[in-house]
């Protein structure tokens, strides 16, 4: 009983919970969802592993934007920067039909990520240095990110059939799981043991809860928020790669289009709080993976992807109402009205 | 003359001084550099091509003043829904058009009013509900069809190109009722108590309160107010457009937000002044008009453009409230002084 009280009092409930709703849904409604197949070439098939694998892009930016929400900011230009990485690792590797890169691949590889971290840097110098809000300075790279993009493709899409691009968003022949997952698993690793054995995330919270009193406490937080957004910056980089690998090609246009607002509905989806100060990786996690179940089951069902939004949108207000602070307000009162019935109701009896 | 600066900086109306003079200096360029540029009917058709972009503006800059991280994400989606549902319900239904267009104003009061009572009611972010309530319209444009849906009424197609003759040149009536938009939230903010209410709980919510204001009440006005422009937004739109599609009005948010701030509104809220807003879409629709008449270049550098300028503006505010602040604490300090003495 106690376990279940502080399971129902844990951030992950809501999540969780929506998770194993949606699972039920599948398992009852749709046939073979949770099966798993071999495929001739040894990987691994199957709705569970397609959700993981499209979710891993994903769940690689909302690690990044759980960082930035909880110092009480916002990344929405990571979508936009997504363009921009996808876009100069093609532009590197160019468009040659006959499979030959222009440059090194690991090059290109780094170019991606190094625009990613540019973005974050520029992100980063407007938040801690100029004290500009977060949701304005990330405006500007929104606006202007997929122009940028548009200029280095020239305003084409460059479609690249060097092979081992596909590698990232595909599978690395021998191994069964796809790349994109592998990174996606990584990165979480990486981020749990920095979490757990360093002391940033507490600088991180604290600098979400009170910038000044953070300062005065001897933390340097012009140095944090830069972190934070670099980071950021980083993780849409990656993202940025796999997406651009999964169409193997640079599309200015649509590569990450929506991308900013799935990964701050997985962020608070998780029990992130928009208002910083606290962050739960899991939570993040989990909401990414919720957000692809939700999708996947829906073109399992059969609603085309422009409808979509209406059911996310659905989903998104109902779970932010049933985390607001009023609603759990009006719900104890609630409890205790009924409790306070009940016990008028004894003493009524006991007379 | 230090003096001059220093109280042109801290002016009410600065950012407005600024960016019409970056507007003269857009315009001049292109006369300068394109024959047949400078004329009064390049210059309407500023509002002409732009007028749902003015009165989506108009809409968003009210709960951007309304402060509490106010933002009004969904207007882009309204639009596209009110498009979809003017061309169903005309294609469809034997409603008059008029009717029609009174249907989908309400449209817009409803997604307001939902936007505004989840985020005074619950307390929720506005940044977050509004991007519930876009991609919830964005999904009800798409289930009413998936294809563009063609407006060949009559009546309508009459009313989209309609227009007031103006000596050589003309003014549709999307532009007409997008100047009247612009004067009547200038005036509703100047001159009623509403609208200092708003300033007043943008400005500052604890003294809002203590002052009597119903903070909450104003702020879900405003919402209301963001959805009804959007909706009139949308019907001008499709004015232009003469259909409905689920892709229409797609990033009409953001423009609408870099509009405002370049026009002077503070995202913290509580600073915006309506004709300022009017020269922020003007500005974006200078640079793509010298675009379109240079030629050669592509439609993004309108982006790139805006987004360097959206920069621009943005240092520059930082810049002018440290200086407002100091200016405070100067006066502050010269007052103390006299007391002492």
């Amino acid at each position: 009983m106690d376990m279940l009280k502080k399971f129902t009092h844990s951030s992950l409930m809501l999540p969780l919970t929506a998770l194993a709703l949606l699972l039920l849904f599948n398992a009852i409604f749709v046939d073979g969802f949770f099966k798993i197949q071999v495929m001739e070439n040894g990987n691994l098939f199957g709705r569970p592993i397609d959700i993981l694998y499209r979710a891993s892009s994903l769940i690689i930016l909302a690690l990044g934007m759980t960082f930035v929400i909880a110092t009480a900011g916002v990344d929405i230009s990571v979508g936009a920067v997504c363009a921009i990485s996808a876009a100069s690792c093609c532009v590197l590797l160019g468009g040659d039909i006959s499979g030959v890169a222009q440059h090194p691949f690991f090059i290109a590889i780094l170019a991606g990520l190094g625009v990613g971290i540019l973005a974050g840097l520029w992100n980063g110098l407007l938040v801690a240095k100029f004290k500009i809000q977060a949701m304005v300075a990330t405006l500007i790279l929104l606006t202007a990110g997929r122009g940028i993009a548009q200029l280095l493709t020239d305003g084409q899409i460059i479609t690249v059939y060097y092979k081992p691009f596909s590698y990232i968003g595909g599978n690395i022949p021998g191994i069964p799981l796809p790349t994109a997952l592998l990174i996606a698993v990584c990165m979480v690793l990486l981020v749990i043991i920095l979490d757990k054995k360093t002391s940033i995330g507490l600088m991180v919270q604290s600098v979400g809860i009170n910038q000044t009193a953070s300062r005065y406490a001897g933390i340097n937080v012009t140095l944090v928020l830069f972190c934070v957004y670099i980071f950021s910056g980083f993780c849409a980089g990656t993202a940025g790669l796999i997406e651009g690998s999964f169409i193997k090609a640079a599309d200015a246009n649509n590569c990450g289009l929506n991308m900013e607002m799935d990964a701050i509905l997985a962020v608070t989806l998780g029990g992130t709080l928009m208002i910083g100060g606290r962050y739960y990786i899991g939570g993040t996690i989990i909401g990414a993976i919720t957000i692809q179940t939700l999708t996947t089951t829906m073109y399992a069902v059969g609603v085309s992807s422009d409808r979509l939004p209406a059911v996310k949108a659905i989903v998104i207000l109902l779970i932010i109402v049933f985390q607001s602070q009023k609603f759990k307000q009006m719900y104890s009162n609630y409890k205790l009205k009924r409790k306070d019935r009940a016990s008028g109701q004894k003493e009524a009896v006991n007379a | 003359m230090r003096k001059f600066f220093s109280d042109l900086v801290a002016s009410r109306f600065f950012q407005f001084y600024v960016t019409l003079v970056l507007f003269i200096i857009l315009f001049g360029i292109g006369s300068l550099s394109f024959d047949g540029f400078f004329s009064w009917q390049v210059f309407l058709n500023l509002f002409i091509d732009n007028a749902p972009l003015i009165i989506v503006c108009v809409g968003i800059t009210f709960t951007i003043l309304s402060g509490f991280g106010g933002i009004d994400l969904s207007v882009g989606a309204v639009v596209a829904l009110t498009c979809m549902s003017l061309a169903w319900l005309m294609r469809d239904t034997s409603l008059h058009p008029v009717v029609c267009m009174g249907l989908v104003l309400f449209i817009g009061i409803a997604v307001g009013t939902l936007n505004g009572f989840l985020v005074t009611f619950f307390k929720l972010q506005p940044f977050i509900v509004t991007l519930g309530t876009m991609f919830l319209c964005r999904g009800l444009t798409a289930m009413i069809s998936r294809d563009s849906v063609p407006i060949d009424n009559a009546f309508y197609g009459e009313l989209a190109f309609w227009s007031l003759p103006l000596g050589d040149c003309f003014l549709s009536l999307g532009a007409i009722i997008a100047l009247s938009v612009v004067v009547i939230a200038s005036l509703v903010l100047k001159f009623t108590s509403f609208g200092r209410g708003i300033y007043a709980v943008g400005g500052n919510e604890q003294s809002a309160r203590l002052m009597g204001l119903k903070a909450d009440k104003l702020r879900w006005i405003a919402y209301i107010i963001s959805g009804f422009c959007a909706a009139l937004g949308g019907i001008t739109y499709s004015w232009i457009m003469l259909s409905g599609y689920t892709q229409h009005g797609l990033g009409m948010e953001m423009d609408a937000i870099a509009s405002s701030v370049i026009g002077g509104t503070q995202l913290l809220g509580g600073v915006a002044f309506i004709p300022g807003c009017l020269l922020g879409v003007m500005i974006q629709g200078s640079i793509l008009t010298i675009i379109s008449f240079q030629g050669t270049l592509s439609a993004w550098w309108t982006k790139i453009v805006v987004g360097i300028l959206l920069c621009l503006f943005i240092v520059m505010q930082a810049l002018i409230n440290e200086h407002k602040n100091k200016l405070m604490n100067l006066q502050a300090e010269e007052q103390g002084g006299a007391k002492k003495k």
